[in-house]
C-alpha cells in the first residue's frame, strides 16, 4: 500500500488530538488528545522512514515514545495533585489568575 | 515446500556481525552539559541516601559546584578556539560546539547559578516549627491545607529536589541551541520543559494558584511539542534526514546525491512551508511571542517567584538559541518566506506586549508582560539575518537574563502575612520605608526600559542597529514607539514606590540571606557594567557571531 495514505492517516489523527485539546474540558481528556498527537507524529516518522528507506524515522519514533511516557509521569503527576486539592479536573475552574 | 523455504517468508539469515563501530564522542568539548546532568544525577541519589537534614546543603553545595565547573569548562572551550576557529560538530553530528552555542551555555549557566541561589534562599518566610524555609512547599503531594501538609511542615520537610530539577533543567537548555539535528532538538526541548512544569507546582505560599499555573503550563506545553514533533516529522519526510546540515543543504537545493524517494519529495513544498512554521511556532510558544503567549502572565504569576525568574531568563536564552539555529542554519534558503512572518510577529509581540501590561496590577504580570514585549525587541535583532543580527541577540539576552532574575528576586523580597505582596497598590511608598530596595528595583525597571546607561539601552540599541542595517527601518519605528509605551509602565511603578505615601498596612521588606543579596547585587553589577562599559561584552557577542554547519 502506498506510504502516502499513512500521511493523511497521521494527519488526520493529529487534526483529532488538536480539535480535542481545544474543546474538550476535562484535563485527563485534554491530556490524552495531546498523546494522540504525539502518536499521529510517530506514525508519520513512520511512514516517512519508509518511504525514504532510511532507519531514522523509526528510531525517532522510539525516542518519541520515550518522551511520551516521561510526559506522562510528569503530567499526571501534576493534575492529580490538582485534582486532589480541587476535586475537579475541569480546565474551566481552574480560574484563579484572571486579568 | 520445505521448511527452509517457508521459513524466508518471515526470517532471514542474520548476518554475523563482525564490528560495530563505536561512535566517536568528544566528551570534553560536551563537559559543560555532561557536569551538569552528572551533578543532577548525584542530586537524585542524594534524595534517594542523604539523611533528610543534611540535604539542602548537600544540594546546594553539589549543583553550585556544577554550575561554576560547567561554566569554567565553557570558558576553557571558548579559550581553546572552539567558539571561533576550531568551531566544530560533535557527538556524531548531535551537538555542535560554536559561538553562539558557547556563549548562550555561559549565559544560561551563569544565570542558573544566579537562580539556584534564589532558590537555596531561607530567609524570607517566617520560622515554621522551628525550621528555616525556602519558598518551596513542605511536601508537593499533600493536600493544601491539609492535616497532612501541616504534619510535614512541622516534621521541617523541604521540597530539596528542585535542585536535581533545576539542573536537569539546566541541562537540557544547554544542549538545546547547540542542537544539530531535529532529534536532538526535540529531546532536549522536553528535557528543559518537564522539569519547569514541576517546578512551577511546588510554591509554598498561593498553592492552589501554583498548581493550576503548572497544569496550564504543562498542557499548552506539551500542546506547542506536539506540534513541533509534527513540524520535525514533516520535515524528516520532506529531506530525508533530520541533520541541520543535511537539511539545509536539501531546502536551498546544493544537496549532491538525489536517491529518488528524496527527489519525490524535495519537490513537495507543502511539508517544508508546514514543517518549519510548525517547528518555528514551538519555538515562539517558548520564548512567550504573541500570538503564542497566553501562558505567560498566568505561569509567572502562579509559579514560585525563584522559578518565574529562572523560567523568565534561561528558557528565553535556550529557546532564542535554538530559534537563531534553526533560522540562521537550517532555513536560510527558505528567509524569504519566514522573514516577513518572523516580522509581522516581532510586531505584533512588541506593541502587544507593551500595551497590554499598561492594566496590570500585579507585579509578577506586569513583569511577565514586560518579558513579552522583549521578546518582541529579540525578535527584531533576528530578523536582521546578518552576523550583527545574531551578535546583537546574543548580548541583548545576556544582559536581560542578569536584569531578570534580578527583578524577580526583588519581588520575593515585598512581603505581608500572606506571603509575597506581588499587588502593585500594596508596593506604594516602597522607595520611603525601604529606600535601598526600591532603588535597586528602580535600576531594574530603568533596564527593562532601556534607560542610557543601563544594559538595556546597550542591548536594545544593538539590536535595534542590527535590524536597521538588515533593512527592516519601519521594523526599528515601532520598536521605538513601543519602548516609549513600555516606558510609560515601567515609570509608573517608580513614581509609584518613590512619590506616593506609604500605606499603614503595607508590606515589610524582608532582610535576605547573602545568598539572594548576591543574586540581586550580580544583577545591579551587570546592569550597570553592560550599560556603562559594554564594548568588551559587545565584542565578545561579535567574535561569537558565527554557526558552524
Amino acid at each position: 500500500m502506498n506510504p502516502v495514505n499513512y500521511l493523511y492517516l497521521a494527519a488526520l489523527l493529529f487534526a483529532i488530538g488538536a480539535t480535542g485539546v481545544l474543546i474538550r474540558r476535562n484535563v485527563i481528556v485534554v491530556f490524552m488528545c495531546v498523546e494522540l498527537m504525539l502518536n499521529a507524529c510517530n506514525l508519520a516518522f513512520v511512514a516517512f522512514a519508509r518511504l525514504h528507506g532510511n532507519l531514522d524515522g523509526q528510531i525517532i519514533a522510539f525516542f518519541t515514545m520515550v518522551v511520551a511516557a516521561a510526559e506522562v509521569v510528569v503530567g499526571l503527576a501534576i493534575i492529580v495533585s490538582l485534582f486532589r486539592s480541587r476535586h475537579s479536573a475541569s480546565v474551566d475552574d481552574a480560574s484563579l489568575m484572571k486579568l | 515446500m520445505s521448511a527452509t523455504a517457508v521459513h524466508s517468508l518471515w526470517t532471514t539469515a542474520a548476518d554475523p556481525i563482525d564490528k560495530i563501530d563505536a561512535p566517536n564522542i568528544e566528551y570534553g568539548q560536551l563537559a559543560p552539559t555532561l557536569i551538569v546532568i552528572g551533578a543532577a544525577v548525584i542530586g537524585v541519589l542524594i534524595e534517594a541516601f542523604v539523611p533528610r537534614k543534611s540535604r539542602y546543603y548537600a544540594q546546594l553545595f553539589v549543583s553550585v559546584v556544577a554550575l561554576a565547573a560547567a561554566f569554567a569548562a565553557v570558558v576553557a572551550l571558548a579559550a581553546g578556539g572552539y567558539g571561533t576557529t576550531k568551531a566544530r560538530i560533535a557527538a556524531m553530528g548531535a551537538i555542535a560546539v560554536d559561538g553562539p552555542a558557547l556563549f548562550l551555555q555561559g549565559t544560561i549557566l551563569l544565570a542558573g547559578l544566579v537562580a539556584i541561589f534564589t532558590f537555596a534562599e531561607r530567609k524570607l518566610d517566617p520560622v515554621a516549627h522551628g525550621n528555616r524555609v525556602d519558598s518551596f512547599v513542605a511536601q508537593a503531594g499533600a493536600v493544601p491545607g491539609s492535616e497532612g501538609e501541616q504534619a510535614a511542615t512541622k516534621a521541617g520537610f523541604a521540597t530539596t529536589e528542585v535542585f536535581p530539577l533545576a539542573l536537569f533543567a539546566i541541562g537540557g537548555m544547554l544542549v538545546f541551541p547547540s542542537a544539530n539535528d531535529l532529534l536532538t532538538f526535540f529531546i532536549a526541548l522536553e528535557v528543559f520543559s518537564l522539569p519547569l512544569y514541576l517546578l512551577c507546582a511546588l510554591a509554598r505560599r498561593k498553592r492552589l494558584m501554583s498548581q493550576e499555573a503548572a497544569v496550564k503550563y504543562f498542557l499548552l506545553g506539551a500542546f506547542a511539542s506536539a506540534f513541533t514533533l509534527f513540524g520535525i516529522a514533516l520535515i524528516y519526510g520532506y529531506a530525508g534526514s533530520v541533520s541541520y546540515g543535511t537539511v539545509a543543504k536539501v531546502v536551498d537545493g546544493t544537496i549532491t546525491t538525489v536517491d529518488p524517494a528524496l527527489a519525490g519529495t524535495m519537490g513537495n513544498d507543502a511539508l517544508l512551508l508546514i514543517g518549519s512554521a510548525m517547528i518555528v511556532m514551538g519555538l515562539l510558544f517558548k520564548v512567550g511571542a504573541v500570538p503564542f503567549h497566553m501562558w505567560t502572565p498566568d505561569v509567572y504569576q502562579g509559579a514560585p517567584t525563584p522559578v518565574t525568574g529562572f523560567m523568565a531568563a534561561a528558557t528565553k536564552v535556550a529557546a532564542f538559541g535554538a530559534l537563531l539555529r534553526l533560522l540562521y542554519v537550517v532555513l536560510p534558503g527558505l528567509r524569504w518566506d519566514w522573514r516577513p512572518v518572523m516580522y509581522g510577529v516581532a510586531v505584533i509581540t512588541m506593541l502587544g506586549g507593551a500595551i497590554v501590561a499598561i492594566t496590570q496590577t500585579d507585579i509578577k504580570r506586569l513583569l511577565a508582560y514586560s518579558s513579552i514585549a522583549h521578546a518582541g525587541f529579540i525578535l527584531a535583532g533576528v530578523i536582521a539575518t546578518t552576523k550583527d543580527g545574531v551578535s546583537s541577540v546574543l548580548f541583548y539576552l545576556g544582559a536581560y537574563s542578569f536584569v531578570t532574575i534580578g527583578a524577580f528576586a526583588v519581588v520575593t523580597l515585598v512581603r505581608d502575612a500572606g506571603g509575597e505582596a506581588t499587588h502593585l497598590s500594596k508596593w506604594a511608598g516602597l522607595g520611603r520605608r525601604s529606600p535601598l530596595v526600591a532603588a535597586v528595583f528602580a535600576v531594574f525597571l530603568l533596564a527593562f526600559a532601556g534607560i542610557p546607561l543601563t544594559s538595556g539601552f546597550s542591548g536594545k540599541f544593538a539590536v535595534f542597529k542590527a535590524a536597521a542595517e538588515g533593512g527592516a527601518g519601519a521594523l526599528v519605528v515601532v520598536g521605538v514607539i513601543s519602548s516609549a509605551i513600555a516606558a510609560f509602565f515601567y515609570i509608573r511603578v517608580i513614581v509609584l514606590m518613590f512619590f506616593s505615601e506609604p500605606k499603614a498596612d503595607g508590606p515589610t521588606v524582608a532582610v535576605p540571606s547573602p545568598l539572594t543579596m548576591t543574586a540581586i547585587g550580580l544583577g545591579v553589577a551587570v546592569t550597570l557594567v553592560l550599560g556603562v562599559a559594554p564594548q568588551y561584552f559587545l565584542d565578545l557577542a561579535s567574535q561569537s557571531g558565527v554557526f558552524v554547519r
